[in-house]
């Protein structure tokens, strides 16, 4: 059974459907992460987990017990605030004693645990300060020794590391891995940033309009997207779509109108005629000047129409005749070279027939 | 333009802008203090105002008055009850307008203007008017007084009247410095973070205990803020008790009023003005420094919540 069954869950306010029929069940010491746009009800999930909402339908429970009738200052769950929320005029021993002294540890306790848990998160020495005497990231570790103290069921954040700076948040990233791997306490993790998704999370549900899209493991989530929204939201992705044309054993063929015909590998059923989606990813995709003759692979002509210098990689965007704009990824490894095509440049876009992912629509 | 005119034109800039209210401030507030300061050290004259300053070669320079303030204590005493009276007032003030303003400054924004310019509503019309209707509230055929009596009858109770008691003097503090009090912890509270409350309250704070730990201290700087424009105007008020109060209702805004108009005595109406002054700047600057020491303000507090 897991720690945590959200079950049926929905959320309106007026007429609208911010949390819509929601099911999940998160195991014990999993990193469980809620992502999307901002909108798709993510937060609205969580808070409705701390209790800060009430679902208009299905509820929510903890081992098997049902919460509704705990408000939030009685639930076994704590959760990380987006703005860390630190009490101004408490210095960080303070903050970290207040759900202590909140749940009546007797309070010779008190400095002891306060202790530990700041030598948790790594500010062991900073206990005397004031929060605004403190940098971005040590209010954000206050902010979890302050959760994690009381030693609750469920983590809950809320996209905790959106408010640091790039290289920060990296750094916090696998502290964070690092610290949930260490209290082995079940994180739940809402954030609208795919990449902090998949480098941290067990598994992963992306929301959209206040639905679960997709529920899976990140490699799952990145590899085989099972909607067009998906595909999108996460990374960069190709999105080829037409009629299917054809289907031959494990091939379908797809007659995309810009494109022309592109062959998938897919046990889908799908009937001829309906619409069908291929979704690929720029990585995926060779460009070269020529592609080596016959090749089985689906291949077009086009010409570099914008190109995106990062450095490591170069993103090349191809038009071809039909109007497709094809994004196509390429590191810059090979020795001696920096670049290997410029804009105007007529190439050649190839892929395997196996390399991306059908979509039925 | 050189940078050494850039800096001139600026300072003259500065002194355009600053100079029409310093001049006001020195004319109209630093010499009249400083000649009631010169006053206190006086003696009266004959038939009111000073005594000539020079007289047979000798300046009119003394302590008399001073010394006069401490030997009699009914001065002291009629300080120490308006102290008092001001202190109740603030109190009152307090208890009255903090859930006022919490309610205010959680009700939806659209509604926030409207009931704000109710709270300032009273200032529209004249101060004095105002007090002069609560003599219609509280007088003795008034439908007030005559249901408190009504009901103190029914106990077997002599009638009491409302007007022309303390009663009054401090029902009419209260009303008017209500405002004074609402406006300062409205500015507060309505600029706390509800994300602290839902932080609180997720520790496992309950209504009670996310008031006092966290509302109240964060609401601190306006309370001070609201006590000090409450607590000083109070100390000195005399006309509420004039027209509200009965004899023994006399403060110390009062005594001073009477030595300049009444006693002529201006020496000692200077003393009277003086101690007063000092005490309202020595309370207010102990409750500065309260304030400094133990809170922090509300822009630190928002800076360490965003």
């Amino acid at each position: 059974m897991p720690l945590l069954e959200i079950q049926n869950v929905t959320r309106r306010f007026g007429a609208f459907t911010a949390v819509d029929n929601v099911s999940i069940g998160i195991e014990a010491g999993e990193f469980f992460t809620l992502l999307g746009p901002s909108g798709c009800g993510k937060t609205t999930l969580l808070r409705t987990i701390a209790g800060f909402e009430t679902p208009d339908g299905g509820s929510i429970l903890l081992n098997g017990e049902d919460l509704a009738d705990r408000p939030p200052e009685r639930r076994p769950t704590r959760m990380v605030f987006q703005s860390y929320a630190l009490f101004p005029h408490m210095t960080v021993e303070g903050n970290v004693a207040f759900p202590l002294q909140m749940s009546n540890v007797p309070s010779s306790e008190i400095p002891g645990k306060v202790r530990e848990a700041l030598e948790d998160v790594r500010l062991t020495g900073f206990g005397k300060r004031y929060p605004h005497e403190l940098s971005g990231g040590q209010k954000q570790r206050v902010a979890i020794g302050r959760a994690l103290v009381t030693h609750p069921k469920v983590l809950l954040l809320d996209e905790p590391l959106a408010a640091l700076d790039a290289k920060l948040r990296e750094e916090m990233q696998l502290e964070l891995i690092n610290l949930q791997k260490e209290v082995g306490i079940t994180f739940v993790y809402v954030t609208h940033d795919q990449t902090e998704a998949l480098a941290l999370s067990h598994r992963i549900a992306v929301m959209n309009k206040g639905r679960v899209e997709q529920l899976d493991e990140p490699s799952k989530i990145y590899g085989f997207p099972r909607t067009r929204f998906v595909a999108d939201f996460i990374g960069h992705c190709n999105i080829f779509s037409g009629p299917v044309k054809d289907r031959d054993g494990g091939l379908v063929t797809l007659e995309v109108p810009q494109l022309g015909p592109v062959r998938i590998a897919t046990e889908s059923n799908l009937a001829l005629g309906s619409a069908g989606s291929l979704a690929l990813r720029p990585e995926k995709i060779r460009i070269q000047a020529h592609a080596p003759e016959g090749t089985p692979d689906n291949r077009y002509r086009g010409t570099v129409a914008e190109l995106l210098y990062m450095g490591d990689v170069t993103v090349y965007k191809v038009a071809t005749p039909g109007g497709m704009r094809v994004e196509a990824l390429l590191a810059n490894s090979q020795s001696g070279r920096a670049k290997f095509f410029e804009v105007g440049d007529a190439v050649e876009v190839s892929w395997p027939v196996d390399a991306g992912h059908f979509i039925a629509e | 333009m050189s940078s050494a005119s850039v800096r001139r034109s600026a300072r003259v800039g500065r002194w355009l802008v600053s100079g029409p209210p310093l001049l006001y401030l020195v004319v109209f507030f630093a010499v009249p203090s400083l000649i009631m300061v010169l006053a206190s050290f006086r003696t009266p004259g004959e038939f009111g105002g000073l005594a000539p300053f020079i007289e047979d070669g000798k300046l009119d320079l003394n302590l008399e008055s001073y010394a006069r303030f401490f030997s009699e204590t009914i001065y002291a005493a009629i300080f120490l009850k308006s102290v008092w009276y001001a202190l109740a007032t603030t109190l009152f003030c307090l208890a009255l307008a903090y859930p006022l303003a919490a309610l205010i400054a959680r009700s939806p924004k659209r509604y926030r203007d409207l009931l704000l310019l109710l709270v300032i509503l009273p200032f529209w019309s004249n101060f004095l008017i105002r007090v002069y209707a609560w003599m219609i509230i509280l007088g003795p055929n008034a439908a007030l007084a005559r249901s408190v009596n009504g009901v103190l009858g029914l106990f077997g109770h002599e009638p009491v009247p409302l007007l022309f008691s303390s009663f009054a003097v401090l029902v009419c503090l209260v009303y008017v410095h209500l405002p004074f009090m609402v406006l300062p912890l409205y500015a507060n509270l309505e600029k706390h973070d509800q994300a602290l409350l839902d932080a609180a309250q997720d520790l496992g704070a309950n209504a009670w205990q996310r008031f006092w730990r966290i509302t109240f201290p964060l609401s601190l700087p306006g309370v001070f803020a609201g006590s000090a424009l409450v607590f000083i105007p109070a100390l000195g008020i005399f006309a509420i008790p004039d027209i509200l109060g009965g004899p023994e209702d006399s403060l110390i805004g009062n005594v001073i009023k009477q030595q300049f108009l009444e006693t002529r005595d201006w020496p000692f109406g200077s003393v009277l003005s003086i101690v007063l002054t000092v005490a309202a700047l020595a309370i207010a600057g102990f409750a500065a420094w309260v304030a400094r020491r133990n809170l922090v303000t509300p822009s630190s507090a928002r800076e360490a919540s965003a």
